[in-house]
């Protein structure tokens, strides 16, 4: 008893003492270098990042956070080249610190608007309100209303590519690997696209763009591979394929419906029946990905049902959000998380796509991948008619 | 503004209609054109302040004068942000004495009977409260925006000590009729002042009218954007007839530095200044304005007074005013003499009437009084 003690006391010294030495090493440079190095020439770096904007009649409320290494205050705040009464934010915002201002301006319906945040040292930072309306109240009909559309553009679609099993069963092992290549490339699409998106929205986020899209991406694909082999060793096949394509697809969906949302608050999407067929054409085929797997196994219609809505629910819950709190942060995140996602499913698909014993893929794999591809560009195409 | 910030704002609009909008990125194109031409219902305002108005003939004019209250907001105007103030005092200056701050030198007479007028004009570098909250690096002619108003009449001699107390080497250019040796340029006869050194310049004061001085060294519209101006005022023998005279100098601030517009505009060194310190004058008094324009980076600038007309001399330099009206343009270094005589009491507004200075600064009010 004695003797295994004191082993476990030998086992955490090792570990605690290297800490330890590498803390105080740590402190040292902190304190030497900090007098050893020269202070940094020039002006403070003012960096702020708008990242939401509630407009109300009259008024325009920023959510503000300090992107930068040193405290900014926003002194004055100039509308299309007017300055403007503003409350809130007079403090200094230090790094990574958030403010509320709102702006006391007459704004007209759809009008763009550029706001100036003039800091103390008289940096201008500016923010575009591409068309002004009035942001939806957070309320029990506008929550309502999104989850509605989720459904609209999310579940319904899904659920209807799921009914297509009933067909991939009647197909041959030729034309199932086919539609499993369609699957892939409709995928690709979907993850080339939304890197696209996070790039651009990225750009607006505080807290590192590219690198958040990484973080979500990889995160999700780590996550994802560790859950694909829970029980059973090696690559996914069948009903637990479908099972990881239909999460894969839910994320993908939640960034979307946080797309949606959040470009309804806007005031930039209006929700006419062409986007609602647009995006049941475009998220149909998501339903068919999820079902291509299940071709020789036997589903209960529930478990279908489960899939689908494990694949379109997310679309809910993000229009929901997208419309009342998202950033470009979070977004970006989660549009990374879509991704790796994605990558995930890919990876898993891509073993199917090869006949038994064939080292190529067969021309029938391959016009499925194209197809995949070309069938998403073109649905994409309705989604913003 | 420039086009270029025209050219800026559409591109950030589009880019940022693209990213928010994800994956109906091109229905927002289409969905904004079509915005744009809607009813416009929802734009504020209504609500912004109506109450504040006092009465006066000019919305919402109410709440200055007294206590550094406010005037505008909403639909009332562009004010600064509420509840703080430009400190005038570590500013050094204040916009209300330079108004009618005019500065006749040390006066003697010359053996030959002559007047001889000397000034000291010390350049500095001072960091100036331009908006409340906003510091701006400043290059100044004895520390304050703009600089003095020196005066002097027709025939004197003007004997200007210019000690460059600033870190940045500077000259002072005159505009008036003088030897190429005083003309304050780089590379004509004493050139560039380093700092530290100093020159006086001497000339006659010639033609009588409003002049203006500047630094004049490269790059050039730097050194006068951060602060190196001020007037000269060159009284006709004759005289003129006797008035309650002030010098109005309008110019910009371009607090980022990037030579490509101003985000502050102003009469007299501090935007919106005499919004909420109204000038104050009498009803039937003649009341005449020296009026400078300054400002660099916009290519004209105008002065528009509202509720009267006034006489205008185009740089001073003749006695009968060129025209009766109430709008002027002047380009960059332009000015005239405006000669008013206001019939009622009341606040009666002026600013440029390039409407967007007038928004970022550059308005005020008189006030009228028995």
């Amino acid at each position: 008893m004695f003797e295994r003690s004191g082993r476990t006391v030998a086992t955490w010294a090792t570990p605690v003492a290297v800490l330890g030495l590498v803390a105080i090493a740590l402190l040292a440079l902190g304190l030497l270098a900090g007098n050893a190095l020269p202070e940094r020439t020039g002006p403070p770096v003012e960096e702020v990042a708008v990242e939401r904007t509630t407009i109300t009649p009259g008024e325009f409320a920023l959510s503000v956070r300090n992107t930068g290494p040193d405290p900014v205050t926003v002194a004055q705040v100039f509308v299309n080249d007017a300055y403007a009464d503003v409350r809130g934010g007079e403090d200094p915002i230090s790094p990574l610190g958030a403010a509320t201002m709102t702006v006391d301006y007459p704004w007209q319906d759809g009008n763009p608007y550029l706001l100036t945040l003039l800091t103390s040292s008289g940096v201008a930072i500016e923010h575009m309100i591409p068309v002004a309306t009035v942001t939806p109240p957070l309320d029990a009909t506008s929550i309502g209303r999104m989850a509605l559309l989720g459904v609209y553009i999310g579940v319904v679609p899904v659920l209807l590519g799921v009914a297509f099993l009933p067909v991939l069963r009647r197909a041959g092992p030729v034309v199932r690997r086919a539609v499993l290549a369609l699957t892939v490339g409709l995928l690709a699409f979907l993850a080339v696209d939304a890197t696209l998106q996070g790039f651009e929205l990225g750009a607006q986020s505080a807290f590192g763009g590219v690198a958040l899209l990484a973080v979500g991406a990889g995160v999700a694909y780590m996550a994802l591979s560790a859950l694909g082999r829970l029980g059973r060793g090696g690559s996914a096949t069948g009903s637990r394929l479908a099972l990881l394509i239909a999460v894969g697809i839910g994320l993908h969906n939640l960034s979307e419906g946080l797309a949606v949302g959040s470009a309804y608050a806007v005031g930039e999407l209006a929700l006419g029946a062409s986007l609602v067929v647009g995006f049941a054409a475009h998220n149909l085929t998501e339903g068919i990905a999820i079902v291509s797997p299940l071709t020789a196994e036997k589903v209960s219609p529930a478990r279908l049902v489960g899939l689908g809505l494990l694949a379109g629910a997310p679309a809910c819950v993000g229009a929901v959000v997208g419309s009342t709190a998202t950033t470009p942060a979070t977004a970006t995140l989660l549009l990374g998380v879509g991704i790796g996602a994605i990558a995930q499913v890919v990876a898993q698909i891509w073993p199917l796509l090869r006949a038994k014993g064939a080292r190529v893929l067969d021309t029938p794999t391959l016009a499925g991948l194209g197809a995949g591809v070309l069938v998403m560009y073109l649905t994409s195409l309705l989604v913003t008619a | 503004m420039d086009k270029s910030r025209r050219r800026f704002l559409l591109g950030t609009a589009g880019a940022a209609a693209l990213a928010t909008a994800a994956v109906p990125a091109l229905a927002v194109a289409g969905e904004t054109g079509g915005a744009r031409h809607g009813s416009g219902h929802g734009g504020g305002g209504d609500g912004g302040g109506a109450a504040r108005g006092g009465g006066a003939a000019h919305g919402g004019g109410a709440a200055h004068g007294g206590g550094g209250a406010a005037h505008g907001g909403g639909v009332n105007g562009a004010m600064f942000r509420s509840g703080r103030q430009v400190d005038h005092v570590a500013n050094g200056f204040h916009p209300d004495d330079v108004l009618r701050d005019f500065d006749y030198g040390r006066v003697s007479t010359l053996p030959d009977g002559r007047v001889l007028r000397e000034w000291d004009v010390v350049a500095s570098d001072k960091d100036i409260e331009v908006a409340p909250g906003v510091t701006f690096p400043a290059w100044t002619f004895d520390g304050r925006i703009p600089g003095p108003t020196l005066r002097a009449t027709e025939g004197d001699l003007m004997r200007v000590r210019f000690v460059n107390d600033s870190a940045h080497p500077h000259t002072m250019h005159f505009h008036g009729v003088h030897p190429a040796g005083m003309d304050g340029v780089p590379l004509v006869g004493r050139g560039v002042i380093a700092p530290g050194e100093e020159f006086v310049y001497e000339f006659d004061a010639q033609p009588f009218g409003l002049h203006l001085y500047h630094c004049h060294v490269g790059p050039l519209a730097e050194h006068i954007a951060r602060g190196m101006y001020g007037t000269f005022v060159v009284d006709p023998a004759v005289g003129r007839p006797p008035a309650d005279e002030m010098v109005m100098v309008t110019h910009g601030f371009n607090t980022t530095f990037d030579g490509g517009s101003n985000q502050l505009y102003a009469v007299n060194g501090i935007p919106f200044h005499y919004v909420d310190s109204p000038v104050r004058v009498r009803r039937n008094e003649l009341v005449r304005v020296y009026l400078v324009n300054i400002l660099e980076y916009d290519p004209i600038n105008t002065f528009h007074l509202h509720g009267n007309f006034f006489d205008y001399y185009p740089t001073g330099t003749r006695l009968e005013p060129s025209e009766f009206t109430d709008t002027v343009v002047q380009a960059q270094g332009q000015r005239g003499i405006c000669e008013i005589r206001f019939p009622y009491p009341g606040k009666y507004m002026f600013h440029a009437h390039k409407t967007e200075f007038a928004d970022l600064g550059w308005m005020g009010f008189f006030e009228v009084s028995d």
